[in-house]
């Protein structure tokens, strides 16, 4: 046995403890020790994977992009070896790593690792990713984060940092993103082109409005989702670099799903997403552009999409007794107001469970639900329950948002509010809106149901 | 609006700028307090190089920001809005300053080999100190009337260090978190209608107390304000007190 094995063998026991006993903490625990018994195991590991490393990092949509790319590369007859949602630090991806080492061989073919924003520059390095992909930066956890461009700064060392044979996929919608691009070799650009589905107006949380060269203004032709859109520095010049990959004719179906045509230098091909939102068209033209720099082909990609299914609590569906019950995580305001501007194209009147946790993995400072526009569903609400560490702020932000105070509930546990609020909805749709911790709760709650399996049963 | 009742004018600078820890939040609970009881509101923004009517406003709020935005409205403020702000200060207007902003009321807020001028409307100064920010639920107790004590809750977040002259009042005691600079046991500055604070959370939806107080001093009402039901707004109360541990 090597040194390595000898390393690998003694994480991987800890973590075998770790899970048996119920923890939580059985996600990152083993590969952390692992790190810690060999600082470069992640490069070393990385390395034995026989199509190298494909990262994705962003604020918004990390694991459902990684789960749209796994879906595809699938059926490309990739093997991919992923990290499970959430546990995108070096931790994480080491645990992947090492659950998956066989001897000297790895289960899977090309690594497919989603890594936290924050940890971008620690761990891409060690894997030498063939692509990497860059989806968004919002205004996300300050308090842990920090400011938008120290995190854009961080970006940027990586970008430079990179070998030219690494291709850079960015988002062109994204000015702070598509300028990390300017300079790098070889990058791909994706974006939507379709202004009729352009907002009147910027929302109130976006961030990056200025020029990241000059500090000009930019100047927006079309704003498509926070700060993405079409725009251009009155001062300088610098303008929405030209996408090679590209939404068309898009079509969203409210809380359900979404249509457009993706066009790409290959060709082009009506794509199907069982998931709704621009957000999520988004996140299927980062992962298409990210296949295509893979050599996926464009009726693989439009296949894999399809098939796509939503992770862990990313606008899953499950019928709870006659209701259906749609989970939404939010987590910033860039992201809640994607989900809230899902929400108002439903039809029918919004019965909400909304739950609002302050622990570390939610960002301790909850102010960003004040920075959320929550006034856009104030009239299309018929019932809310609040529940959570936060449930009464939570409570206070919808009546500002001028929701009758009537339909408001606040409720204790995460038990005691998902009973009220499916009691509350004689049939039909209930929709939950968890914060992360808020989450992994509603899982177990709903696990010791009997109905859905813990999460981290769920995938490998 | 009520008949025979008042518009609480409130001017918000740099909002577009100065917005970073949800400082709507601050502006949606006056709004929304006015209209309940029926007093009129006026918003109106004042951004880079827009001169500032001393005169215009009956509450000028400035928020936090990040720091090439805070670079940007320190020098603003010092070239373009400086001498109205002392006008507001003299006539007794009231000014509501969180965390960036209030960094900006004091002589200068020094950042390693950059120093970005104040307005010198209170005695104070503000160093970036090397260590950690100082991050976290705080709350502080305060004696906004004589003998009557009450709590603000909400979340700080914050670089630099400050420091009250002498003879400066603070805003209040600190009872949980760090408030001006970790070691003296003070946050915040208030002279008369003058207020600074490191605490968002936002501020005023977690303290809608503080909030009417604001309100009734900008517009000379007496203070309490007639009662809304606050049932929800003492429950977030006690909920950021709470997380703050106290």
């Amino acid at each position: 046995m090597t040194l390595l094995a000898a390393k690998v063998f003694a994480a991987r026991a800890v973590g075998g403890i770790a899970r048996r006993t119920g923890r939580r903490g059985g996600t990152n625990l083993p590969g952390r020790l692992l790190i810690a018994l060999e600082p470069d195991a992640i490069e070393e590991l990385a390395a034995r994977l026989p199509r190298g490393s494909v990262v994705i990092s962003a604020t918004n949509g990390k694991t459902t992009t990684a789960a749209m790319s796994a879906a595809v590369l699938a059926r490309a007859g990739i093997t991919p070896l992923r990290n499970r949602a959430g546990a995108n630090m070096a931790g994480g991806v080491a645990s992947t790593l090492l659950s998956a080492s066989r001897g000297a061989r790895i289960d899977g073919e090309l690594g497919l690792f989603e890594l936290d924003e924050l940890w971008l520059d620690r761990v891409a390095p060690a894997l030498a990713p063939r692509a990497l992909l860059l989806l968004n930066l919002f205004r996300d956890q300050l308090d842990r984060a920090g400011e938008l461009e120290t995190i854009a700064e961080r970006w940027a060392a990586v970008v430079q940092a990179l070998p030219e044979t690494t291709r850079l996929i960015v988002n062109a919608d994204d000015p702070l993103l598509a300028d990390l691009g300017r300079d790098a070799p070889n990058v791909t650009y994706f974006g939507v082109e379709d202004r009729s589905i352009a907002v009147p107006e910027m929302q109130h949380a976006s961030d990056s409005k200025h020029c990241r060269r000059c500090g000009t203004e930019y100047a927006y032709e079309a704003i498509y989702l926070g700060h993405l859109g079409r725009y251009r520095c009155p001062a300088c010049g610098h303008e929405r670099p030209k996408p090679s990959v590209a939404a068309e004719e898009i079509t969203l179906h409210g809380t359900r799903d979404a249509s457009f045509a993706l066009r790409a230098p290959v060709g082009a091909t009506p794509i199907q997403l069982p998931l709704p939102g621009l957000y999520n068209v988004y996140n299927a033209l980062g992962a298409a552009a990210l296949c295509l720099a893979l050599d996926a082909p464009l009726q693989t990609i439009a296949a894999g999409l399809a098939a796509s299914r939503p992770p862990f609590g990313r606008a899953e569906r499950l019928a709870l007794g006659g209701v259906d019950v749609t989970i939404l995580l939010i987590k910033n305001p860039a992201g809640a107001n994607e989900i809230l501007r899902t929400l108002v194209l439903e039809a029918a009147p919004l019965n909400l469970l909304a739950i609002l946790n302050d622990h570390t993995a939610d960002g301790k400072d909850i102010s960003w639900i004040w920075d959320a526009d929550f006034e856009m569903i104030a009239g299309s609400v018929r019932r809310v329950t609040c529940a959570g560490a936060r449930a009464a702020e939570l409570a206070l932000r919808l009546k500002y948002a001028r929701v009758p105070v009537d339909r408001l509930h606040v409720a204790g546990s995460v038990s005691a509010a998902l009973e009220d609020a499916l009691a509350a909805v004689p049939r039909g749709e209930l929709f939950v809106l968890p914060t992360y911790t808020a989450l992994l709760e509603l899982r177990d709650e709903l696990a010791s149901r009997g109905h859905v399996p813990r999460f981290w049963e769920r995938q490998r | 609006m009520a008949e025979g009742m008042p518009t609480l004018r409130v001017c918000a600078l740099y909002p577009d700028l100065m917005n970073i820890y949800a400082d709507r939040g601050n502006l949606l609970v006056l709004e929304s307090r006015c209209e309940w009881r029926g007093i009129g509101f006026e918003l109106h923004a004042s951004s880079l190089g827009d001169e500032l009517d001393p005169e215009g406003a009956d509450l000028y709020y400035i928020g936090g920001g990040q720091d090439r935005d805070q670079r940007l409205c320190a020098l603003d403020l010092a070239e373009v809005k400086r001498d109205a702000l002392h006008a507001v200060a003299g006539r007794g207007g009231t000014i509501l300053a969180v965390c960036g902003g209030y960094q900006l009321l004091g002589h200068s807020y020094r950042l390693g080999d950059e120093t970005l001028p104040g307005i010198e409307l209170v005695d104070l100064v503000t160093v970036r100190g090397n260590g950690e920010r100082l991050i976290g639920n705080a709350a502080i107790e305060l004696e906004l009337e004589p003998g009557e004590l009450r709590v603000l809750a909400g979340f700080e977040n914050h670089g630099g260090r400050t420091h009250l002259g002498p003879g400066t009042k603070a805003l209040g005691r600190v009872l949980a978190g760090h408030g001006n600079n970790g070691t003296d046991g003070l946050e915040g500055v208030r002279e008369g209608s003058v207020v600074g604070t490191y605490l968002h959370g936002p501020l005023l939806p977690k303290n809608t107390w503080f909030a009417d107080w604001l309100i009734a001093t900008a517009l000379g009402l007496p203070d309490p304000l007639p009662a809304l039901n606050d049932d929800l707004e003492r429950a977030a109360h006690a909920e950021a007190r709470r997380a703050s541990g106290v």
